[in-house]
């Protein structure tokens, strides 16, 4: 018995000796809240323009702003890539992102950076409107948020409840607007039997196939689509975008971060302003149907709007993580 | 060790005071979803009760056909991690959502922590007992709720214990069936709010759900039947022999049919592709990850187990309890609790596989500690006292004698964890070593991208890695008869 436990635990040194990572301090750490399959391959060529071993460490957004803030000093991490900019805001607030050099700053518009420098968006994405011009006319398409409770839309729009983009829309109403528009908003919204889908993608679904006349997506789910489907004169589904600074017209970014204390900060800011460059704004723009946030580069592969065009509500996105009020809101409306 | 992330949890929910504490407390949506998951809790677990109990008397004691193949069949759901189960039903029947929802997901992939431990004591209890009962006229109904029902009511009791918890503490099942669940407010606060205050308290109220329902299940136990000398005869099905059958398939059907079909649907349809490399080499990392897990595990609980059954005083009580509480904490919380404490107190051992095998030692003690505790009961004590009177020591005794004979008990408590290390996810992503990946990291990788054809390998390789474990316990028990 005791010889067998001998070689039980032996082998499981054994096989836990196999399990190595070989970061060190001298390597570049990124966490990563963007998934791997979206940009796994671009971070392997981050390797070569910041010239050190770069080691890459991926999970949620929200969980890695929560890793970051527990380690606090201790952090080996020297970047943070995130998926939203709540997640950068909140670590930013504590203390724990280090400012960003002007040069870097510079290279996005004034709204695609936080006010205090210390982060930067690496790319964008806009709330639309995805319609079925077989049924909607260009000319009936709503052009603020009120249209989009216009009774004669009843049991016509489609949206998916549990979607983070679709929240982050709702906590806009309510910062924009306020919280009794927002409440009778939702209300109205609600009276007028919306259709609730589990995502993005099977509104997109309902909408091409003729069995939804419109839904409210984000727009790269259209093109990823089209794509999909071998070219955008394939799409039957149209996208509509609302400007004029509409919550409807809301953008959320992805965006990234130098650590606060980051031993490598030199190769850091070299890593955020590749994230910046023309390789890397191109990825998003055509693997991931991004807006780049760099003006600079034009989308090539989908025919993208230049980021400037858009004409998104006025807001701090890092802000747009008052979300507990805003489950509470859709819940008292029975949206939830 | 499971006092780490109550200290954690204490650390961060005071960190601004009580008067927020409160606030949070006194909302009412704190109250209504701790009754939502309660409520839940309760149902699944006399679901899993019931399944469990029929399941292993027919894989345990019946000539049902096919019989060892189920013995199987019927543990892999627990390889199923709940989100990859609460993904695969909402493809199959979209409408299933809410309360139904997470009820038969939650049910499908944990009723088999009371099939374990049943089916572990079936096979060790004493047949004379049933013998006597049966020859003073009882018929076999009878026999089976008033003699097996309780010889075996420890280990199902302590199987629904661990179904409870383990539903308290889902959120892979619950948000997707959109069953608004205590954890959905610990994951907002993280994932939405990135607030970790609110989330801290809420995890200390679950913690104290997990102790009232440990104290109950320690009321109910009752006592442990010793094992016989010999095993037990097999019962003949009769009549019910159709019947039982057709349960068990359709049990097999729903619990592992729906997500198999799912996963080869996904592959069909699918045009993500994959690599053979990456998932070889990913499975080796899983294995050993949840070997190593295992093992610690094992080696923590042993001593935990064998004082529950032996002592009852109030100090292992306490230990026991506290062992408990860490496994309705969700796998974030944990996880962050060792963050917590392994970056300032063990920076060397940060994100390292030892760590990571920690927290999983964390997490799911309870599931060998209870295996552990009822197999050790089993054993008479006599025996032991026999090997003390040879002049043994005390640790040599434990190992010579008390560990050989509650094996049974202790080898179903090992294989679930490493089944259950397998599957875990977020504590995974908090501590793996940078770069290191499991099946459950790439599963979670390729679903959250919709990329399902490459997701079906991995999901397909965790089954069968589960598979494993399952088949050596099934050996190793069959081979007694």
């Amino acid at each position: 018995m005791r010889r067998r436990a001998r070689t039980v635990t032996l082998v499981a040194a054994l096989l836990a000796s196999t399990v190595t990572a070989c970061s060190s301090a001298n390597d570049l750490i990124i966490y990563s809240g963007r998934n791997e399959q979206l940009v796994g391959a671009l971070l392997e060529q981050l390797e070569e323009a910041v010239g050190i071993d770069v080691e890459v460490r991926y999970g949620g957004s929200g969980e890695m702003a929560a890793q970051l803030l527990e380690e606090g000093q201790g952090t080996e991490a020297d970047v943070f890539f995130s998926q939203d900019a709540g997640a950068l805001g909140a670590v930013g607030e504590q203390g724990r992102l280090a400012e960003l050099p002007a040069d870097v700053l510079g290279m996005v518009p004034e709204s695609y950076r936080a006010k205090d420098k210390r982060w930067v968006a690496t790319s964008a994405r806009a709330r639309v409107i995805a319609y079925d011009p077989r049924v909607v006319g260009e000319g009936e398409l709503p052009q603020a948020i009120e249209d989009v409770v216009d009774p004669k839309w009843k049991g016509k729009v489609g949206y998916a409840p549990t979607n983070g983009s679709w929240q982050a829309f709702v906590t806009s109403v309510r910062v924009l607007k306020g919280e009794d528009f927002a409440k009778d908003w939702l209300e109205k919204f609600a009276a007028n039997e919306p259709k609730r889908f589990d995502n993005n993608i099977s509104i997109l679904k309902a909408v091409d196939e003729g069995q939804l006349p419109f839904g409210l997506i984000n727009h790269y789910y259209w093109y990823a689509s089209a794509t999909e489907k071998g070219g955008e004169a394939n799409m039957k589904a149209k996208l509509h975008r609302v400007g004029g600074g509409d919550p409807l017209a809301l953008v959320n970014v992805a965006g990234a971060a130098v650590v606060q204390g980051s031993n490598q900060s030199e190769a850091a800011q070299k890593a955020v302003r590749f994230l910046l460059s023309e390789q890397a704004q191109r990825h998003f723009a055509d693997q991931t149907a991004e807006y780049p946030a760099n003006p600079a580069v034009r989308p090539g592969k989908h025919r993208l709007p230049p980021i400037t065009d858009l004409q998104p509500p006025d807001i701090d996105l890092s802000k747009l993580s008052s979300l507990q009020e805003t489950v509470k809101l859709l819940q008292e409306a029975g949206l939830s | 060790m499971a006092v780490l992330p109550l200290a954690y949890l204490a650390v961060r929910s005071f960190e601004r005071g009580g008067g927020v504490v409160w606030d949070v407390l006194a909302r009412t949506r704190t109250a209504e979803l701790a009754l939502r998951s309660l409520s839940l809790a309760v149902a699944v677990t006399a679901a899993c009760l019931v399944l469990g109990v029929l399941g292993a008397w027919l894989v345990a004691r019946s000539d049902l056909p096919g019989r060892r193949a189920f013995g199987v069949l019927l543990v892999l759901p627990l390889a199923v991690p709940s989100y990859v189960g609460g993904f695969t039903w909402i493809s199959v029947a979209p409408g299933l959502t809410g309360f139904g929802g997470a009820f038969v997901v939650l049910t499908l992939v944990s009723y088999p922590y009371v099939l374990l431990p049943v089916a572990a004591a079936l096979r060790t209890a004493d047949p004379a007992v049933e013998e006597v009962a049966r020859s003073l006229g009882r018929t076999s109904t009878q026999v089976f709720f008033s003699v097996t029902a309780r010889q075996v009511r420890p280990a199902a009791l302590a199987g629904g214990l661990l179904v409870a918890l383990y539903v308290l503490s889902d959120f892979g099942a619950v948000s997707l069936m959109r069953y608004e669940a205590f954890t959905l407010g610990i994951y907002t606060s993280y994932r939405a709010t990135f607030d970790r205050t609110p989330a801290a308290i809420l995890g200390l109220v679950l913690v104290v759900l997990a102790v009232a329902l440990t104290i109950g299940e320690r009321r109910a136990r009752g006592v442990v039947a010793h094992r016989g000398r010999r095993n037990p005869p097999t019962a003949p099905l009769g009549r019910a022999r159709v019947p039982a059958l057709a349960g068990s398939v359709v049990l097999v059907l729903l619990t592992l049919g729906v997500p198999v079909a799912s996963l080869v649907w996904w592959l069909v349809a699918g045009t993500s592709t994959f690599s053979v490399a990456d998932v070889v080499k990913t499975t080796g990392n899983t294995i050993a990850v949840s070997a190593f897990g295992a093992l610690l595990t094992l080696l923590f609980a042993l001593p935990v187990g064998i004082l529950a059954a032996r002592h009852r005083g109030r100090l292992v009580r306490g230990v026991e309890l506290a062992g408990f509480a860490g496994h309705a904490l969700p796998g974030i919380t944990v996880g962050l609790a060792l963050v917590f404490f392994g970056i300032r107190f063990a920076p060397a051992l940060y994100q390292t596989v030892p760590m990571l095998a920690f927290a999983y030692a964390v997490l799911f003690l309870p599931l060998a500690v209870g295996a552990v505790r009822t197999g050790v009961a089993h054993a008479p004590p006599v025996l032991e006292d026999v090997s003390r009177s040879l002049g043994h020591g005390r640790w040599r005794t434990g190992l010579r004698v008390t560990v050989p004979l509650a094996a049974p008990g202790v080898l179903a408590g090992t294989a679930l964890v490493f089944l259950t290390c397998a599957k875990e996810l977020p504590a995974t992503l908090l501590l793996r070593p940078t770069g290191v990946d499991t099946l459950a990291t790439e599963l979670w990788t390729r679903t959250e991208v919709a990329a399902y054809a490459a997701a079906a390998p991995y999901a397909a390789v965790l089954l069968v890695v589960a598979a494993i474990p399952a088949l050596v316990l099934d050996r190793f028990l069959g081979g007694e008869r």
